[in-house]
């Protein structure tokens, strides 16, 4: 694996100052999730449970779970792909729709994703009754919450900012919007999307290990796959069973980089906006393989030509005119009726959940849960603190120093990817085995695989910083605590608040499964949120899980506008 | 003017266009008029501000025009019409299709198939020069080629008219004269489909060279005030004193007093759009201007080749003299008055003085702002209010770039300071 630098980083994080639709969207998006799962839930129970196949820890079952794994891993991508082209393209295309799906991208990227899973099993195991596909389906939605949004975000930017000249040149060939979006909007995007669809690939094996076998209320899912059968290790404290399961994904993780994204890659390196060619391309063996074949060439042929040609129909798309020919007191009229459809929906629907929420939760419940929210907080700052303290000098040395960095880099970018939920039974068994206070010892796990992030952009970071400055450094002879405060700090501060972004939101999510786990029927559970949430969840108990999915993300959301984004705004302005 | 056919390819009459602000409309273009012959080359010139590049979308109907009416071969334009191609300054290549695949895209959208497009987009290549980089992609290219992608890409499509947008302003100056030369000599060879070519440019001597007639327009809001016919045949020579004298000719009418044109007032008004020129080419111009061979005259052409300025970057900092009372412009010709001399044998501190007396004099944005911090009890003011103020009466990059421009030349002359962080003006550090 080798690093390629991220164009466009954290889409998201560009949105600076959080809007009044954002007070609509928050309501309005968790209370859809939870009418629609709540309301299948209602209407179609009693649901049978599910039958639970019998997973076998032979190891030699591991290369068909493997494969199913990655299978769901690939059809969530599917529809995240499809769905991004189509949220991307309409949030871009009209101001009006812009309004809500934006904020609305906004809050479904700060909801913990294993939330969506408390809510959604029941609504998919509902929609096809009895049948496994309902559990699968929502396995690889779970996994699509963790993929799709910040693809959408990238897409939707890339969208915006097509060049004007582009735009022109289609226009006077008339292009109808079908084949623009084809010729034109999807490949200026490809680059930003691509490299997306790599850190969402990367962050869905954790989510993909923990929604394969899931436990809500009565219902309980447990698909073939790599997350299961570690499951299965875990309740029958099969210690060497989890070593296999950890050799496994390292070979799917690095297999899927070799074999699917380092061809794509390197095949997307030609969208690249730049109109100078890059000292070094982004190479991939496979795709030098493929281009230099002739039989496979052919064979994909026909494919290629098919879908030229449904690119090619002169498909008009309806057209959102870009002058509207309406005067503009109507359009304005137009907007504000807009504006109080919206506020109405958002009104009634929160009502209706708050409502639904309050039959099973006690004002005190609410108090408690904010205060587990704030021992979650103190987890995640403290963590993430510490995680800045050792990585930050360590990726500023590797760094510096490009041979190492060479070396490193894509071992930090594994080690990213890699789920670190399939480590914690090794930690659990020594907090089992020393009898460790489990509020503390838990914490850890929150950051176990997301520091990543933060070591690696900063390695990023300190191998593009300008020579130039390092010489002008030396020159001045500033050293020791000045050249940490003044020079390589300042220089590698953009790249390190993208790093510790991606990680803080990990954290969070990981908070979930990390701050309750098992050995057998040994229960280690820390307080907090996240634990809450996990309790609530095997528990069934719906209000509750609303509650505490809410809560955790009003949390998120806070953390990230009241620190993230000034300090992002900050870096973007002054030390870039 | 060869008028071959009698239908004009091009008929333009009272073609305005404009922007909705808060007090009326921002006026582009005023009430063009333009006709375009068969066999010609014409030249749209004028300086940023003057709308020439709207001018050119409205007539490859890109952009609908307010009011008038555009006719392209008789009937009205509605949308982007067939037989238009166009040249763009940035190129506008797709960055991930090969130069053969870029060529093809035209023919492409119009369904061509797919080896008829392949016969023609290679003969287009062909005719161009570009044999040999068929595969190869635009970033691959230097600038010089890359133009001649668009070049082959507009004319693979066997357009009837060629709308040109700056297309050589972007290349350096001996790549940007091989590719006008190779262009004219095709032209002239009548190995082109095309029937007339409309070049927009803000180089005169460009304008000479290739034109066989130029329009000029005039900046805020853009109208033709002249109609300058070119005599010359192909080749042209621009050493040949004729050329020249059309080239100062051009100059002069461009740089004319204001009073010619009645409606343009001689100083600057509150809402005036500022252009950015930097307080170095100020000092720089005139500095030059003070010291021989010019002696506090000089013709504009000639300091302009002197500077290697082309008229966009030189007529706005001769203006902006102009407004400040450091220079005058008559005929082409560019004086400094008696503020002007002064400046030039300032040192760094009275300069700064100078300019800022002057700055409050002739900007009235400048004092605008210097009397509302010294109302305010604070002494400070965010730049929303100005902007605000200036956005009923300029488009809304136009309020930001008149903003910057006068937060620059403030800065420089200590009037006020100003926080980009928290977009604020103050009078802190300044003295009172």
């Amino acid at each position: 694996m080798r690093m390629i630098l991220p164009p466009v980083i954290n889409a998201s994080a560009r949105r600076l100052l959080p809007n009044r639709w954002d007070f609509v969207a928050f309501p309005l998006i968790l209370c859809v999730i939870v009418l629609g799962s709540t309301g299948f839930r209602q209407t179609l129970a009693p649901l049978s449970s599910l039958q639970t196949e019998v997973i076998s820890l032979d190891p030699g079952n591991l290369p068909e779970y493997a494969l199913r794994t990655i299978l769901r891993m690939l059809a969530a991508m599917v529809a995240s792909l499809i769905f991004t082209l189509a949220y991307g393209t309409l949030a871009a295309k009209s101001r009006r729709a812009a309004k809500v799906l934006v904020p609305v991208l906004d809050i479904l990227q700060s909801v913990p994703v294993l939330g969506y899973i408390s809510f959604t099993v029941a609504f998919f195991i509902a929609l096809f009754p009895g049948r496994v596909l309902g559990a699968e389906c929502a396995a690889i939605f779970a996994i699509f919450t963790s993929q799709a949004w910040n693809m959408t975000f990238s897409f939707y930017q890339s969208m915006r900012t097509v060049p004007t000249d582009l735009h022109e040149v289609s226009s006077s060939f008339h292009l109808t919007g079908w084949q623009r979006f084809w010729k034109l909007e999807v490949p200026f995007s490809m680059p930003g999307l691509i490299w997306n669809m790599m850190m969402s690939m990367s962050g869905g094996w954790f989510f993909v290990v923990a929604s394969e076998a899931i436990t809500v209320g009565n219902n309980t899912v447990i698909l073939p796959g790599v997350g299961s059968f570690l499951s299965q290790a875990i309740s029958e404290r099969n210690l060497g069973a989890v070593g296999w399961v950890i050799l496994t994904m390292t070979l799917v993780i690095l297999a899927y980089d070799q074999f699917l994204f380092r061809p794509l890659v390197a095949w997307a390196d030609k969208f690249r906006m730049e109109t100078t060619s890059s000292q070094s391309a982004p190479e991939s063996w496979l795709l030098d393989l493929i281009r230099r074949t002739r039989l496979i060439q052919r064979s994909f042929h026909p494919l290629g030509a098919t879908l030229r040609t449904i690119a090619r129909m002169p498909v008009r798309l309806p057209r959102i005119p870009v002058r509207v020919p309406v005067s503009a007191v109507s359009s304005r009229v137009g907007d504000l009726l807009w504006s109080a459809l919206v506020i109405i929906g958002t009104l009634l629907l929160a009502w209706r959940v708050v409502s639904f929420v309050a039959s099973g939760v006690s004002v005190h419940e609410v108090l408690v849960v904010f205060g587990l929210g704030f021992l979650t907080l103190l987890r995640v700052a403290v963590l993430i603190a510490l995680a800045s303290l050792i990585w930050v000098p360590l990726g500023v040395y590797i760094g510096l120093r490009p041979h190492l960095a060479e070396k490193i880099q894509p071992l930090a970018q594994f080690l990213a990817a890699f789920p670190a939920n399939l480590l914690f039974p090794i930690f659990v068994v020594g907090i089992v085995h020393f009898n460790a206070n489990p509020d503390i010892w838990l914490s850890p796990l929150i950051v176990l695989g997301t520091q990543w992030y933060i070591l690696f952009n900063v390695i990023a970071g300190a191998s593009a910083f300008p020579n130039d400055f390092r010489e002008a450094a030396a020159n001045f002879h500033i050293r020791g605590w000045q050249w940490w405060r003044k020079i390589i700090l300042p220089g590698i501060f953009p790249y390190y608040v993208t790093g510790a972004i991606t990680a803080s939101g990990g954290a969070w999510n990981a908070s979930i499964v990390a701050e309750m786990v098992s050995w057998g029927h040994t229960k280690l559970i820390a307080h907090g949120l996240g634990s809450y949430i996990a309790q609530t969840t095997t528990a069934g108990d719906y209000p509750k899980i609303i509650l505490g999915i809410t809560v955790m993300s009003l949390f998120v959301i806070m953390f990230n506008r009241l620190l993230w984004r000034p300090m992002y705004a900050y870096a973007e302005s002054r030390l870039r | 003017m060869e008028n071959v056919n009698t239908a004009p390819i091009l008929d333009i009459l009272d073609v305005c266009c404009g922007f909705d602000r808060g007090q009326g409309e921002l006026k582009v273009l005023d009430g063009v008029n333009l006709t375009l012959n068969d066999g010609e080359i014409v030249g749209l010139l004028g300086r940023s501000g003057s709308g020439k590049s709207t001018l050119l979308r409205i007539i490859s109907g890109l952009i609908s025009a307010t009011d008038g009416t555009v006719n392209y071969c008789g009937h009205p334009v509605d949308g982007p019409a067939e037989g238009v191609a166009m040249v763009f300054q940035t190129f506008a290549l797709f960055p991930w299709l090969s130069v053969l695949e870029n060529v093809e895209a035209g023919l492409e959208a119009l369904g061509v198939g797919a080896k008829e497009r392949r016969e023609r987009a290679l003969a287009a290549i062909d005719l161009i020069g570009l044999d040999g980089f068929e595969s190869a992609y635009p970033r691959e290219l230097s600038g010089g080629m890359r133009q001649r992608v668009g070049f082959a890409r507009a004319l693979v499509v066997n357009p009837t008219l060629m709308l040109m947008d700056e297309p050589f302003s972007a290349l350096d100056v001996l790549t940007a004269e091989t590719l006008r030369t190779d262009l004219l000599d095709l032209w002239n060879d009548g190995g082109l489909p095309i029937k007339s070519i409309l070049i927009v440019t803000h180089n005169i001597e460009e304008a000479v060279f290739m034109c066989d007639r130029i329009l000029l327009l005039s900046s805020n809001p853009g109208r033709v005030i002249s109609e300058i016919p070119v005599p010359f045949t192909h080749p042209r020579n621009r050493l040949d004193p004729a050329f020249r004298q059309l080239v100062d000719e051009i100059y002069a009418k461009m740089t004319a007093r204001p009073s010619a044109d009645a409606e343009r007032k001689t100083g600057l008004e509150l809402k005036s759009w500022l252009p950015q020129v930097s307080t170095n080419l100020i000092a720089g111009l005139i500095e030059t201007l003070a010291a021989a061979p010019y002696n506090g005259r000089a013709d504009m052409p000639e300091i302009a080749r002197q500077l290697h300025m082309e008229v966009d970057d030189l007529f706005p900092v001769a203006e902006f003299l102009q407004h400040l009372g450091f220079a005058d412009m008559s005929e082409g010709d560019i004086t400094l008055n008696y503020y002007g001399r002064q400046y030039a044998d300032f040192g760094t501190q009275e300069r700064k003085q100078l300019f800022a007396d002057c700055l409050l004099r002739g900007v009235p944005l400048a004092s605008r702002i210097k009397a509302v911090l010294n109302e305010r009890p604070g002494q400070r003011a965010p730049r929303e209010r100005f902007k605000q103020e200036l956005e009923d009466f300029l488009s809304d990059d136009a309020a930001e770039e008149t903003l910057d421009s006068v937060i620059n030349w403030g800065r420089y002359a200590e009037l006020f300071s100003y926080d980009d962080q928290a977009e604020m003006f103050s009078l802190e550090d300044v003295e009172a």
